[in-house]
């Protein structure tokens, strides 16, 4: 080793050393932990007690609650997911037709993405009001001229009042959020080449044939970043229901890092809430892996590492 | 060619026209927001709705942060937002200098390391962490929100590294000639070349912080230590159904970080594009 290496080595550690100690306390160290916690029985007050395999099993057979939230949270990921991602797609190439005033419409799109969680979950349960909701206010006399023309009787949704619309009521929420997402989709758009478009106008493709054979494969890293995140979002997705449901009602909304917090933080099972957090980290993994494995076939890199 | 040039007008038309539709929705909850938060109980409940109510109760505003120490709460919140802005800006950069400009022998192990962090989910942490402050007696207190700013986030390390990694190694080499150290090309070549950077970061841990629910919720206990999220949801938990005076605090909550984005709106915008395109 020369004089130089040494010194860059020390260098280097030195430089790094806040996040080479914060590592240690605040990533290794609690990971061991969290998996030991996950094989005791542990309130956080008394000194944890080895149960082997109780939490898993218990998890796995004996909670239909685990299962539901796991739903619940799949859910989200099913529906939620592509549509706010279709959303923001949309949006976005909304936005890139060399739009007028395209900066007043990026600001009203993103605002709402900065606008703090427990603010705009107070706000969304005003709007969603089924009484006196101003969504429901816009939804009634469309529905009742459906209802004049059709013969149905359709309602206005109950929306976080009723089990079975109180998740489309957290999507049609995710779509006020895409913000964020938008601003992504439209600085990857803005970077396909003009001249693939020319080209094909010349080939005669139309509007479609264009969306589809160059920009969504252009922009199909993108995508694939975005898709992940969502995934890991809806798993840590926990403000928004805990200050508008609470998990209800009828738990159609306990999503899985609510019924975490709630066995740490309520129930004090911090070996459970341990389990469920392992449990959760598998989950991410095998849907990332699976992401990953098929993104060879629908994501498209451009030859920047050849 | 007469025919093409219509059709692109047309174009606009629907492009801009759906736009300005999407557009509205999207502000008509901020100005049901404020229409709310200025009414009183009858224009709050009459029907049809009442857009824009006369005479405004601007009393709402007073009345609302009367209800709680609201002071109190945004003085803490600022001093949480304040600590961890400056904790994460020191902390990232230097390891992010670390990892992008000193060739130290095992950088690229613990770099793929530093990646593989992000994938962890929070909640794997979360209990032994709370376990650790906890025996230190720090529960209760700001330091738990505050004190991990400054062991650096594997996020703001990684874009900051990719910033640094786009400086001429020449203006390093160059300072290194002249005599200078390490840190001495870290503090007057590297950071002053990276404001935009550095700026992105200051902000997107400013917002993380004065929007953040969780970690307050599970460290603080005291009421005199609430922010404002903790002391929104509280507000909510207790005068539930007063929604004008609801409306109104949320709207004192809200307005602090429009503003802050109306002032940096070209760093966030790049920011973004930044975090989406490079990860």
């Amino acid at each position: 080793m020369t004089s130089t290496d040494k010194r860059n080595l020390r260098n280097g550690l030195l430089f790094a050393s806040p996040w080479l100690v914060g590592f240690c306390c605040f990533t290794i160290y609690p990971i061991i932990m969290s998996i030991y916690y996950s094989f005791c029985r542990f309130d956080a007050i008394t000194k944890p007690h080895w149960a082997g395999m109780e939490n898993y099993h218990n998890l796995l057979f004996n909670d239909p609650l685990f299962w539901k939230s796991l739903w619940t949270t799949f859910y989200m990921v099913i529906f939620g997911l592509p549509t706010a991602l279709i959303f923001a797609l949309f949006l976005a190439i909304l936005l890139n037709q060399k739009v007028k005033g395209l900066a007043l419409y990026r600001t009203i799109f993103y605002l709402p993405s900065i606008t703090p969680v427990v603010a705009s979950s107070i706000l969304w349960m005003w709007l969603l009001n089924p009484q006196i909701g101003l969504i429901n206010y816009v939804l009634r006399p469309i529905l009742n001229g459906i209802n004049t023309l059709t013969h149905l009787s359709l309602a206005v949704p109950g929306w976080l009042a009723d089990p079975h619309w109180s998740k489309p009521a957290l999507v049609l929420m995710g779509l006020w959020g895409v913000g964020n997402t938008v601003i992504i989709f439209l600085a990857s758009l803005q970077e396909v080449p003009e001249e693939l478009y020319e080209a094909a106008l010349i080939d005669g493709a139309g509007a479609t044939r264009k969306l589809w054979h160059i920009t969504l494969p252009l922009i199909s890293p993108v995508i694939f970043f975005n898709l992940i995140m969502g995934i890991i979002g809806y798993f840590q997705y926990f403000t928004q229901v805990w200050v508008m449901t609470r998990g209800g009602p009828e738990d159609s909304t306990a999503f899985y890092a609510l019924y975490m917090f709630n066995n740490a933080f309520l129930f004090f099972k911090m070996g459970y809430a341990s389990a469920m957090a392992w449990i959760l980290f598998a989950i991410t993994l095998v849907c990332t892996l699976i992401v990953f494995k098929t993104s060879s076939k629908w994501v498209y890199y451009s030859g920047e590492t050849k | 060619m007469h025919s093409q040039k219509n059709q692109g007008i047309l174009h606009s038309i629907f492009v801009h026209g759906l736009l300005v539709v999407v557009g509205l929705t999207f502000f008509l909850p901020f100005f049901w927001l404020i229409s709310t938060s200025l009414k009183n109980d009858t224009q709050l409940f009459h029907f049809p709705p009442i857009w824009i109510p006369w005479p405004l109760k601007w009393s709402n505003y007073p009345k609302a942060l009367a209800y709680i120490p609201f002071f109190t709460y945004v003085k803490n919140t600022l001093v949480i937002s304040f600590l961890n802005v400056l904790g994460t800006v020191i902390s990232c950069s230097l390891v992010a200098y670390s990892f992008a400009r000193i060739p130290w022998k095992g950088r690229n192990f613990f770099f793929i390391v530093l990646l593989s962090t992000m994938m962890i989910p929070y909640q794997v942490t979360l209990i032994p962490v709370l376990i650790i402050f906890k025996h230190l007696g720090w529960v209760g207190s700001i330091k738990p929100l505050v004190v991990p700013a400054f062991f650096g986030s594997a996020f703001f390390i990684f874009l900051l590294r990719q910033f640094f990694m786009s400086i001429p190694m020449e203006l390093s080499d160059a300072a290194r000639i002249d005599g200078c150290s390490e840190f001495g090309i870290y503090w007057r070549v590297m950071l002053p070349l990276s404001r935009p950077a550095m700026a992105t970061v200051m902000l997107f841990t400013f917002i993380g912080a004065w929007n953040d629910f969780l970690g307050p919720l599970i460290y603080l206990s005291d009421e005199s230590q609430y922010t404002l999220s903790l002391g929104l949801q509280q507000f909510l938990s207790q005068h539930g159904a007063e929604w004008s005076l609801l409306m109104a605090a949320s709207t004192v909550m809200i307005l602090p970080i429009i503003i802050l984005f109306f002032f940096t709106q070209r760093t966030f915008i790049q920011g973004i594009a930044l975090t989406g395109i490079k990860g």
